[in-house]
């Protein structure tokens, strides 16, 4: 196929080129140009602009041009049905692994996919974000996806007992999920360090998700069951991913 | 889809629970090591959607809702979860497997040449409009895409920042605005008056670019003043990132690049620009390379 239209398009210059013997010059020179850029697409990959440029070229062409319904539907407004927190390492986009598409996603990404609790000065970026989707947006979904050989799991793994830092703001970011940490270290304290990292990836999940309920709109859409909360973890060395659910019990309010 | 149904039992739901709490302390986890649902090598399970997975654990909901409700509920969310698994397991078998050595030398160590600051907006993932694929970007996504100055605001982007610059020596960073912005909006809207939603406490990292938007734009419709402090909003964002020491000294080195970014989903069109930053004079800092593609 596409080898047909290459060499039709070969003999179509060839004779274009017989005919008007004028267009010499400007055909050398456009195709001057044409291998510069293809040059560029192919082998200078590390090119930044050309990167952009070219990544929004297929986009537009290949996606959105195809689309005009979904993407006009879009132009209008999104309501998602999905939250997702994953990590903002280069591995673990939820669009690759999870296919979503334009539209069926709202996406918090940050180091270590840390949700933390309630706190309006201090974590006002992801406090914003949980309102907007859950308050505005309505989604019905909240996914806490972490991952395998995290570094800011490792992060947080390695911060001293003493409790000092030396970063400027990583380790103390990560320490959202040291309840998560205190834990794994008294009930895994055989394991090796990075077994003890798979344990905290997962439980640090756990504590993003528990922290979501200090918020009072996600705590009172979980109870309406508009939303259901989920976590998971993406294991990119065995190719696997885990989901499960947190499981909350209502006991009877206690007169004294 | 089967929201409505969900909505209507909510209601009874609600009021039965009027008299009950839940306890932060009350929260159990299942235990993890026992996941409800693998995708581990599952090629056949198609025809077996795992419904029993959302059934067992939901105490909650058998205490207070009736049979029908129940399985209302477990069907809605296994809708969902299964369309995802299946998306993960081609995900596996169209891209994992097939580029097994590639996936396999990433799992070892990521060096991506990008770090992308955008909208958690769910229409503007850079992986779907800028075709980064698996290792190419590192990816910091909240509300409008700001960057807060080094000196104040939350920690989040912050971690992001240090970690990519210092730890993994990106090339790029990247900050995509969007048209239609939400949190722009609530930016530009928002009055002076306090109010205690997290929305504004965060958007208020980018009131340099309300102000500025005001000053020249005030004439024009509030639709087009939005869209004035959108791009308005990453050139604030670019600004700030220069107030980190560290990024300012790989910028002043040449060994980091910064750009901004526009992405109108209205008519689908892309506007990119660099930052050059010329440490020799001033401190100056003009605009280069700036492109529009539509």
């Amino acid at each position: 196929m596409a080898e047909d239209s290459y060499e039709d398009a070969i003999a179509g210059l060839k004779k274009l080129l017989g005919e008007k013997n004028e267009l010499e010059d400007t055909a050398a020179a456009k195709i001057r140009q044409l291998t510069a850029e293809l040059e560029g697409a192919d082998g200078k990959k590390s090119d930044p602009d050309e990167k952009i440029r070219s990544g929004f070229a297929h986009f537009k062409a290949e996606k959105y041009e195809k689309n005009p319904e979904l993407y006009g539907q879009l132009a209008k407004g999104q309501s998602p049905k999905f939250l997702v927190f994953a990590c903002s390492d280069s591995r673990v986009c939820p669009s690759h692994i999870l296919n979503f598409q334009p539209g069926e996603a709202f996406v918090v990404r940050n180091i270590a996919n840390m949700v933390p609790p309630y706190d309006q000065t201090k974590y006002s970026g992801v406090g914003a974000a949980v309102e907007y989707a859950v308050v505005h947006l309505k989604v019905e979904n909240i996914l806490v996806i972490g991952h395998s050989c995290c570094g800011g799991i490792k992060g947080l793994m390695s911060i001293p007992d003493d409790g000092s830092t030396k970063s400027d703001f990583i380790e103390e970011w990560v320490k959202i999920c040291s309840t998560a940490k205190a834990k794994v270290k008294a009930e895994f304290c055989d394991l090796d360090h990075n077994e003890q990292c798979t344990k905290l990836e997962k439980e640090a999940v756990n504590v993003s998700l528990g922290n979501l309920l200090t918020y009072p709109f996600v705590r009172e859409a979980v109870v309406k069951k508009n939303i259901a909360l989920k976590g998971g973890h993406y294991d990119f060395e065995n190719g696997s991913f885990e989901l499960w659910n947190i499981d909350f019990k209502l006991t009877p309010s206690v007169s004294l | 889809m089967a929201r409505p149904l969900i909505q209507s039992s909510s209601v009874d739901l609600h009021k039965s629970s009027a008299t009950t709490r839940i306890l932060r302390t009350q929260v159990r986890f299942l235990e993890v090591d026992k996941p409800h649902l693998r995708f581990l090598n599952l090629p056949s399970c198609n025809s077996t959607p795992k419904l029993k997975v959302w059934k067992g654990p939901m105490t909650l909901t058998k205490e207070v809702v009736d049979e029908k409700e129940m399985s209302a509920v477990t069907e809605h969310e296994s809708n969902e979860f299964t369309t995802l698994k299946h998306r993960f397991l081609n995900f596996k078998k169209d891209k994992y497997l097939k580029n097994l050595e590639h996936y396999q030398s990433l799992a070892d160590e990521q060096s991506p040449k990008f770090l992308v600051i955008s909208c958690a907006d769910s229409r503007v993932c850079p992986s779907n409009i800028l075709g980064f694929q698996p290792g190419e970007a590192f990816v910091v996504r909240n509300i409008a895409n700001l960057v807060p100055p080094y000196e104040t605001g939350p920690s989040e982007v912050k971690a992001a920042l240090e970690f990519s610059v210092n730890t993994l020596k990106v090339e790029n960073i990247l900050v995509i605005g969007h048209s239609r912005c939400g949190g722009i909006r609530a930016l530009m809207s928002m009055d002076d008056e306090t109010n205690s939603s997290f929305i504004r406490s965060w958007v208020i990292n980018g009131k340099a670019a309300r102000t500025s938007t005001k000053a020249v734009a005030s004439n024009l419709s509030f639709d087009h003043q939005c869209k004035h402090c959108e791009k308005e909003s990453v050139n604030c964002s670019l600004m700030n990132l220069l107030t980190y020491p560290w990024i300012k000294e790989k910028v002043n080195k040449g060994e980091l690049l910064i750009h901004g970014g526009y992405y109108d989903f209205v008519d689908c069109s892309f506007e990119k620009w660099t930052l050059e930053n010329n440490s020799q004079v001033d401190d100056q800092v003009s605009i280069k390379n700036r492109e529009f593609w539509s």
